[in-house]
């Protein structure tokens, strides 16, 4: 099941779907890196609001992506995860470390506008 | 009704979904609230990641269990892989660093209120958890 990517001005939007498989993960890591590229984002918004489990592999991949981006002068934010999917990965111990939330896809744009008026 | 017994066997990484979405099912029939379904679903996730990591392939049971009064789910995962020597070290946190692929055993046990793990080196590994309705 591939991850829609859509671009709303200088930014990015993937939507995850609720059975993602590490495969599918894998490909929205190099897809979104390539249109990163090719329409020089500044910005990347993943939504997760679908997705019913975050597990390790998950929340690793996602942790990646954001790295990447940030090392070609793009910020990452993460919104929409869902409380009970949120308290399961505390149980489970797994951090999004140096990666950006918001509630959902309105706060995570306001983020992105926010960053990039920082460093124009 | 009583609900049978599922099983999914784990062979490819698009089992691992099939697996935790069973669990959901399941767990939502046995009317756990959505988090413990959450739960149980990511547990799920987390033990079928193992077989596929360490072992290769395996399977993943699912069923209603009944304790002296209450109702819950159990999930046992099992292969033939090639086992665990060290089970405290793997139940340890940290462990696994970052999750990567790592084992996860001490979150899987976080998550579910029963974990019993049996393992062989050489012979495989069996790792049953129960979580039951609150």
């Amino acid at each position: 099941m591939e991850v829609p990517i859509l671009k709303q001005g200088e930014f990015l939007i993937a939507m995850f779907q609720a059975a993602l498989s590490d495969a599918d993960l894998e490909n929205l890591r190099q897809g979104l890196l390539q249109k990163v590229v090719k329409f020089r984002a500044r910005g990347v918004i993943v939504d997760v609001t679908a997705m019913d489990v975050m597990d390790s592999f998950a929340s690793r991949t996602l942790r990646e992506i954001a790295h990447m981006i940030r090392l070609r002068g793009a910020e990452t934010v993460i919104v929409g995860i869902q409380p009970e999917v949120a308290f399961a990965m505390v149980q489970l111990g797994l951090t999004l470390e140096g990666v950006s939330t918001a509630l959902d896809l309105e706060e995570g744009l306001a983020y992105l506008i926010e960053k990039s008026k920082m460093t124009d | 009704m009583p609900l049978g017994e599922i099983r999914v066997a784990i062979n490819s990484d698009q089992d691992i979904v099939t697996a935790r979405q069973e669990g959901r099912v399941l767990a939502t029939r046995l009317c756990f609230s959505s988090v413990d379904a959450t739960f149980i679903a990511t547990a799920i996730s987390e033990l079928a990641r193992n077989i596929l990591a360490y072992a290769g392939k395996g399977e993943i049971m699912l069923r209603a269990t009944h304790g002296s009064n209450r109702e819950g789910i159990l999930v046992v995962a099992s292969d033939n892989g090639p086992g665990i020597r060290d089970i405290p070290q793997a139940l340890r946190d940290g462990f696994s660093t970052s999750g990567s692929l790592g084992l996860g055993l001490p979150g899987v046990r976080r998550l579910m209120d029963e974990f019993e793990i049996k393992s062989q080196p050489g012979r495989g590994t069996t790792v049953s958890v129960k979580k039951w309705k609150r």
